[in-house]
């Protein structure tokens, strides 16, 4: 029963931490946390949903939508981030600006989409495969795989890409990159790009799980991402991926004993007790500010 | 005779590295006192130190009689040692009287009670408390500056103030923490003259500088740091001629400002 | 053109007497002038509004603390009052100072665990906060009739006078509350605290180093600023007479904070002015009704980008106020 439920919290933790990744990695380079992650998330399901609509065909509908989001991404960062950054504006105004994008999006879906639950297409048709002893269903295999798959291919492109190279320097001082010849506003475009893509690859895996679909459901979810991500240790790659693991697992366990009511408060309670105890978390690195 | 204020061998370590390797200093009242070192010596730190920013990992600081290591900064300041910073820490968004006010914070001795209905003790004090804040900054030359925002000083203008702040808490003991760092010749010599009047009046000055002009100056009694560790004390002149000294600095340009 | 400004700035300062008195009169005559109740509905929407701004401006304003919870605050007073009044018949006055105590309380244990938080990470703890206290009100149900919520909520009685829309009392009360709450944050903005709060949003550090006891003085801020809203909140149950959990939601936090940064994050006449623009444009607007939390989203966006102050956060240029030295 218990490595059961373990199951099926793993495969939800992964889906978290694509998009705790998106925390991690904008964070990591311009010390951010993006509140309108989840609002980006959210209108990768939607957008999904619109096109398959327009009779797109499912696989195609997805590509694009990913790569809308993607765009999305991009386009907050160059319509409302960027330009803070070169007033040098204070922290407290990026922060009220990604609220107040996060608030745009979310009601700009609510108003085309309507805030009632709406159907997402079913994915790969929940079929129920026995391994070791417990039940998993098909489409938890595929958000384990793609998972994974994105996981390792974002290693590889950090680790051994040119392009990875260059994002890791403008983690390190975005000054200096500009002064060795990157091109630092790319870097931060493509990081934008993959955050809003990872978010949108998560939305079609979740929702595809679930299948329902709405406006602000990328309030709870962002939520629980963040969370993943902070306890994690935010702009650790490697602590996103223990981070979402770990939140998952929990809340499919807490599911279990305490009911599905307090699926949620999980999250915010881990949340609550990161912050308090060691808001580096796990894997965080400590920043001693110079006195 | 129990110095006024005295750091007993104290060490600082954060995580594997050793910032404050055993140091011993003590200050006298009325002195002015210099730490002087290359860069990364680690002065800053003994400065957070004694604020309470930083904890110490052995060792003690004794100021006035009283074991201030691991009090919070607050308390340190209510006892009477007040700093300026390295880079400058104004209240850039308040007038140049208000930062000199939040200066006084500790010496407005009334509650919020007070302050909610406007009693006579609160129209008192904050009278009593503005003008003086204002005869302070007119006595350093800052008169014409009283209502401007901090931050369209000039630069040898917000030191001033920086320091003015700091003597506003009723400190006893001044942290100035390199005052003359960006300054030119003129300004420095300003800046000395200036500390020497605090000096007069009665304050005790702790000074972080690389000025040797200034520091030596200035200085009663000078402590020479470097990677965490006190490699040399002494008077002025007996720190001049010292090649110790000398070798710390090389390769700074301290050759030629030790030819002075 | 700051020529201008400054110019407007020093007339209105100096004839600030008049005008006020001027303003406090016209307002004492508004239910003598054949307003409808509509738009006296309307005003007094916008002063209760004021206050809930002057509130969140104390933690957000003053101290920089971004609070994204603060109709947590808003039905804490509501509730509170509302239960008393309906369930033990307290008067108004009574429920009203137990209401803003409990919400003080709440300020205070919300405060205490934000203290060594910055920025998003406080404001994430008080979005959790302000979610919380609606899913509490939505599930104790013996307390709170959860999603049924809470009718006939009785109006304010002062001595055996009932206080409604039709006689004026419910507009002079707010009048009154707005009054008193605007004294007051005038009162704490000029002084010790004030000024310590100030320090503490520009550079806590540097306070530390003043001697200001920033723990201490943040808590402060949490709880004068919950008390403020917790007094909105029992206010607000007596005006409508009835509340759900639905009243409180993550919106109105959002519409507070638009108020207080388009009207200008630490001034008080900042608060007048965004709440009369956010309140009253939907009413007149009414096609934008719909969009009316869009445009929320974009006020935060395009005031942070050009006018972070706000509309009337402009630097003073009046001389700060010294006393004359005695002949000494």
């Amino acid at each position: 029963m218990l490595f059961q439920q373990a199951l099926n919290g793993l495969a939800l933790g992964m889906a978290y931490s694509l998009i705790a990744l998106g925390y991690s990695l904008v964070f990591g380079i311009l010390r951010l946390v993006n509140f309108s992650h989840g609002a980006v998330y959210a209108f990768g399901a939607h957008i999904v949903i619109f096109l398959v609509g327009f009779n797109f065909g499912l696989a195609p509908a997805i590509l694009f939508g990913v790569v809308l989001t993607g765009l999305l991404g991009i386009l907050i960062d160059k319509l409302a981030l960027s330009p803070l950054r070169k007033k040098r504006s204070p922290a407290i105004s990026s922060l009220i600006t990604t609220i107040g994008i996060s608030y745009i999006i979310q009601n700009l879906l609510m108003m085309g989409f309507g805030s009632e639950k709406k159907p997402f297409p079913e994915l790969f048709g929940n079929k129920l495969l026995s391994v070791a002893g417990a039940q998993v269903g098909t489409m938890q295999l595929v958000m384990l795989a793609v998972s994974i798959l994105l996981l390792l291919s974002l290693t590889i492109l950090v680790r051994f890409t040119k392009l990875g190279l260059a994002m890791r320097a403008v983690e390190q001082s975005e000054a200096v990159s500009g002064l060795m010849g990157i091109n630092t506003n790319f870097i931060i475009g493509v990081t934008f790009f993959l955050s809003g893509a990872f978010a949108a690859i998560a939305s079609v895996l979740i929702s595809g799980c679930y299948q329902i679909v709405y406006p602000t459901m990328g309030f709870m979810v962002g939520l629980k991402a963040f969370t993943a991500a902070v306890l994690g240790g935010i702009g650790s790659f490697h602590g996103a991926i223990a981070g979402g693991l770990a939140i998952g697992i929990t809340e499919a366990l807490a599911a279990t004993w305490f009911g599905s009511a307090y699926r949620d408060s999980v999250a915010f309670i881990i949340l609550i007790l990161v912050l308090l105890v060691r808001p580096a978390g796990l894997f965080g690195k400590k920043g001693i500010e110079k006195v | 005779m129990v110095a006024y204020l005295e750091a007993k061998n104290i060490t600082i370590r954060f995580g594997g590295l050793t910032a404050i390797d055993n140091l011993s200093f003590k200050v006298e009242r009325g002195q002015a006192v210099s730490i002087i070192g290359p860069n990364g010596a680690g002065k800053t730190t003994i400065f957070n130190a004694l604020t309470g920013i930083y904890r110490l990992n052995e060792g003690s600081i004794h100021f006035d009689g009283k074991r201030i290591d691991g009090l919070a900064p607050w308390k340190i300041v209510s006892a009477g040692i007040a700093r300026t910073f390295q880079n400058i820490r104004l209240f850039s968004d308040m007038r140049v009287i208000e930062n000199v006010l939040v200066g006084t914070h500790i010496q407005m001795d009334y509650g919020f009670f007070d302050e909610l209905f406007r009693t006579k003790r609160f129209k008192r004090l904050e009278d009593e408390k503005t003008r003086f804040a204002a005869r302070l900054l007119r006595e350093v030359g800052l008169e014409k500056r009283i209502h401007d925002y901090a931050d369209n000083l000039p630069y040898g203008e917000q030191r001033k103030l920086e320091m003015v702040r700091a003597a506003a808490t009723g400190a006893q003991l001044l942290l100035l923490d390199e005052p003359a760092a960006g300054m030119n010749p003129k300004e420095s010599e300003e800046l000395r003259q200036f500390i020497l009047q605090l000096k007069d009046r009665g304050f005790t000055i702790l000074l972080i500088e690389h000025d040797m002009n200034m520091v030596m100056n200035l200085s009663d009694y000078i402590y020479v740091v470097d990677s965490g560790r006190l490699i040399a004390e002494g008077r002025p002149h007996e720190i001049q001629g010292s090649s110790k000294v000398a070798a710390v600095y090389l390769g700074e340009g301290g050759a030629e400002e030790w030819a002075c | 053109m700051e020529r201008n400004k400054i110019d407007v700035e020093a007339f209105v300062y100096s004839k600030r007497h008049i005008l006020t008195t001027g303003a406090v009169l016209l307002l004492l005559a508004v239910p003598y002038s054949g307003f409808s109740q509509y738009i006296i509905r309307i005003m007094i929407m916008v002063g209760l509004y004021i206050i809930l701004a002057l509130g969140l401006n104390v933690l957000t304003g003053y101290t920089g603390l971004v609070s994204l919870g603060h109709a947590g605050f808003f039905a804490i007073g509501a509730y509170t009052a509302a239960i008393l009044m309906l369930k033990l018949n307290m008067n108004f006055l009574l429920a009203a100072v137990i209401s803003m105590t409990a919400a003080g309380i709440a300020g205070l244990l919300i405060g205490l665990p934000t203290l060594r938080l910055t920025g998003t990470y406080l404001s994430i703890v008080t979005l959790g906060f302000g979610e919380i206290v609606r899913m509490a009100a939505m599930n104790f149900e013996s307390v709170t009739n959860g999603t049924l919520g809470l009718r006939n909520i009785p109006r304010p009685v002062f001595f055996g006078y009932q206080l409604t829309l039709a006689n004026g009392g419910l507009y002079y009360l707010m009048l009154a509350l707005l009054a008193a709450v605007t004294l007051a944050c005038l009162a704490i903005k000029n002084s010790k605290l004030g000024r310590a709060l100030r320090a503490i949003k520009t550079n806590e550090l540097a306070a530390s180093m003043m001697g200001i006891y920033t723990p201490g003085c943040k808590l402060a801020a949490f709880v004068i600023s919950a008390v403020i809203t917790g007094l909105a909140g029992a206010y607000y149950s007596s005006l409508v007479s009835y509340i759900d959990p639905n009243s409180f939601t993550f919106d109105i936090s959002i519409l507070i904070l638009s108020i207080v940064i388009l009207g200008g994050m630490g001034t008080v006449r900042g608060m007048y002015l965004g709440a009369l623009i956010l309140i009253v444009f939907p009413e007149i607007a009414r096609p934008l009704m719909e969009w009316r939390f869009v445009v929320y989203g974009v006020v935060l966006i395009v005031m942070m980008r050009f006018k972070p102050q706000g509309v009337l956060g402009w630097r003073s240029s009046i001389p700060y106020r010294i006393p004359d030295e005695k002949n000494a």
